[in-house]
């Protein structure tokens, strides 16, 4: 039945104007025969992630592991070399982010009805995590970071127009997120924020001026959106702090006046700005405030806990990524005559980092767990979740920054080379623990909240 | 414009699930196979054969009725359904037989193949078009596509590189890698399809499609129901690593080489 036409040699195949498929670039490499092989050195010559992940996954939902292997395939052909040029020369990954955004990942935790995909912190948290592990690092969950966590207040609390006119766009990737609520004078006490946003009749309707400035916006310089936190009424006419400031959805337009932004030379992440924002009478219509006026510290504080969980997630990720480089480097190094690895001085600083991570890990999920569990069951109180949020990004944090270190150690001088990637991750894995709130402020929250010592300060 | 009445496309892809390709693997102590407590995913080449499908119905649209994917293996091959799933194949059978059982071989997968596509024919949902791959990397036999096509009597063309389908025709013409070059070959539907690796480059499963492949069903049989024994007609005796490579050693001058060459028993022809 199968009748042969024409038989075509290969070269003439190629002149007669055939066009070849282009060859494979992610995925995997052919041979030029054709065939697969498992010890064939092109199948693994793609990536140079390592591709044995150490972390155990026992425990994980069918959800959570279908997420992380979905977002490895994303990730690898993202090749370390890849992060470190972008590193280097402070480019934004703006490919990276358009990768996963086609994937749908960036709607992982926003409802369906907006183009999300309306899954939890849980699968957020594994999503980040193997994005930081795939040797991303802090760099490629940053660039993305703000665009899963700063639209979870708009999601809830933004009216029908501004939810449907700026999530699906942000879903897609078209429009980028930033997060506008540090300032110089406000880190950790958020409440004593200085950016006013003043509201203005004008004859293009109601608007306000915001007028302050703001630091360590990552982003900001590829966003086309900020969620802006700014205070409506001055601290003085109010009866408590957290009253008067409000949250708005803005454009960041640099083509209009007051608007400036300089961004800030920085240890780790350098793929990824981080700006001074300055606000100088910058006017945004009203109807880009979210929820009510004054009302929008509480909004704000409702996605904080989350943004832990996925902070403790990318900590987790840079931590098992630098361990299992480690770990590698030492089963191969050879000094003395044998590998160093089975030098216990440095197998064991390594299997007690794994420890650590793992422990770390069992904190930040349950966390992240409590966090998704808390929307139906009234039983897991604020506190409780307070808790094992701050808990689990400090476990995380120091689980990660010791991995890293010893990482670093364990390669001697390569571990001092950008090439080894371990120094990169190295640089970048002390975020987690000054960001969002530093290690010392959540030792404060659980002496004072939950040991009932005297507050400090 | 298309005729009336012009037949609509299902199509089948049967999927292995298969030893990652990016794993290193290892014979296991007993020296009857290879340690299979490692990573799996499906096999590559059904990747491509189920890319291959949903392309075809990105190109032909509702041409195209139904996309399902068939797997014959342990109770895990369901992930591997799955990955299908969210690559944008409609529904899926599993003929499921127990963790334990040994690995199907190639006569017995085109059998169970075949009866399956009766059933499907049974049933009101004949198959038009089986699209599978060249061969998985597991055992690389490589003869279950033309073994099935044997079976059903139907045409094949195998190893794949450009699939054209003429759906009111009811005709396909493929090209085909073949030693030294291709070939293109045009044939009737039905068909079986084996796909080689330039056929295309398979896509990623986007997270709305592994939540929708969630909720697609998955219809379970057992061997005996489609009445095939998958009783293994081959005897592995041993499996063995390839012998380690020796490293070369350097040669001061073409006397030296030349008596190496005697030492290991090369004559000159």
């Amino acid at each position: 039945m199968a009748q042969c036409r024409l038989i075509i040699p290969w070269p003439a195949y190629r002149a007669n104007g055939i066009r070849l498929p282009p060859a494979r670039p992610r995925r995997f490499c052919p041979p030029a025969t054709g065939t697969f092989s498992h010890s064939h050195p092109a199948a693994r010559a793609f990536s140079t992630t390592a591709h044995r992940r150490i972390m155990d996954t026992t425990g994980f939902t069918d959800t959570q592991l279908d997420v992380r292997a979905a977002v490895s395939q994303i990730c690898a052909p993202f090749s370390n070399t890849y992060w470190q040029e972008h590193d280097e020369t402070q480019t934004d990954p703006a490919d990276f982010h358009a990768a996963l955004a086609a994937g749908g990942w960036l709607g992982i935790a926003l409802p369906e009805s907006l183009g999300g995909s309306g899954l939890g912190i849980s699968e957020a948290t594994i999503m980040m995590q193997t994005i930081a592990e795939s040797g991303a690092g802090m760099a490629g969950a940053q660039a993305v970071h703000g665009n899963v966590y700063a639209t979870q207040p708009l999601a809830r609390f933004g009216s029908p127009a501004q939810r449907e006119s700026v999530i699906p766009r942000v879903v897609k990737g078209e429009w980028r997120v930033c997060f506008g609520v540090t300032e110089p004078n406000a880190g950790l006490d958020t409440l004593r924020l200085r950016t006013v946003a003043r509201k203005v009749k004008t004859e293009r309707g109601d608007m306000y001026r915001i007028t302050g400035q703001k630091i360590w916006i990552t982003c900001a310089q590829v966003a086309r959106k900020m969620m802006l936190l700014a205070r409506t009424t001055p601290v003085e006419d109010v009866k408590k702090p957290s009253e008067g400031l409000s949250l708005f959805c803005i454009d960041l337009d640099r083509t209009k006046p007051g608007l400036e932004m300089r961004r800030i030379k920085k240890m780790g992440g350098r793929a990824v700005d981080a700006n001074e924002v300055f606000f100088d009478d910058y006017e945004i219509p009203a109807d880009t405030l979210v929820g009510e006026e004054d009302k929008g510290f509480k909004i704000i504080l409702h996605g904080m806990n989350a943004e832990r969980c996925l902070l403790a997630g990318e900590a987790l990720g840079l931590g098992y990524a630098a361990l299992a480089r480690a770990a590698a480097y030492a089963r191969e190094r050879v000094v003395f005559g044998r590998p160093i690895g089975m030098n216990q001085a440095i197998a064991h600083p390594l299997a007690d980092a794994y420890m650590r991570l793992e422990g770390a890990k069992l904190a930040t999920y349950h966390a992240a767990r409590l966090f998704d569990a808390s929307k139906a069951d009234t039983s897991i109180t604020p506190h409780a979740l307070g808790v094992a949020c701050n808990s689990a990004k400090y476990m995380a944090a120091e689980a990660a920054f010791a991995a890293c270190e010893r990482a670093v150690l364990t390669h001697g001088g390569m571990g001092y080379a950008a090439e080894f990637d371990v120094e990169r991750w190295f640089r970048e894995c002390l975020v987690p623990r000054i960001a969002p709130v530093s290690r010392e402020m959540i030792l404060n929250y659980i002496g004072e909240k939950v040991l009932e010592l005297p507050r400090s300060y | 414009m298309r005729p009336t009445g012009a037949r609509l496309l299902n199509i089948l892809v049967p999927v292995k699930r298969a030893v990652d390709y990016a794993v290193k693997i290892r014979v296991n102590p007993q020296q009857t196979g290879v340690d299979l407590n490692v990573k799996h995913s499906m096999n590559p080449f059904d990747e491509i054969a189920v890319e291959e499908a949903v392309r075809l119905r990105e190109r032909l649209k509702e041409a195209v009725t139904s996309i399902k994917v068939v797997t014959i293996g342990p109770p895990k091959a369901a992930e591997t359904l799955r990955t299908a799933l969210a690559m944008g194949a409609d529904a899926a059978l599993h003929v499921e037989i127990p963790e334990s059982a040994p690995a199907p071989e190639p006569l017995g997968v085109a059998r169970a193949l075949a009866a399956v596509i009766e059933q499907q024919r049974g049933a009101g949902n004949a198959v038009d078009l089986v699209i599978m791959g060249k061969q998985a990397i597991d055992d690389d036999a490589g003869q279950t596509g033309q073994m099935l096509a044997g079976l059903l009597g139907w045409a094949q063309a195998t190893f794949a590189s450009r699939v054209d389908l003429d759906v009111a025709a009811g005709a396909a013409t493929v090209l085909r890698e073949i030693d030294g070059g291709a070939e293109e070959i045009r044939c009737r539907l039905p068909l079986v399809v084996t796909t080689d690796l330039r056929l295309n480059e398979p896509r990623y499963a986007s997270l709305p499609n592994i939540m929708k492949a969630k909720k697609k069903p998955i219809e379970k049989l057992a061997p005996a129901d489609l009445s095939v024994d998958l009783t293994p007609r081959l005897e592995t005796l041993k499996v063995t690593e390839p012998p380690v490579r020796v490293g070369g050693s350097k040669v001061q001058n073409v006397d030296e080489l030349v008596a190496k060459l005697k030492e290991a028993g090369f004559t000159a022809v």
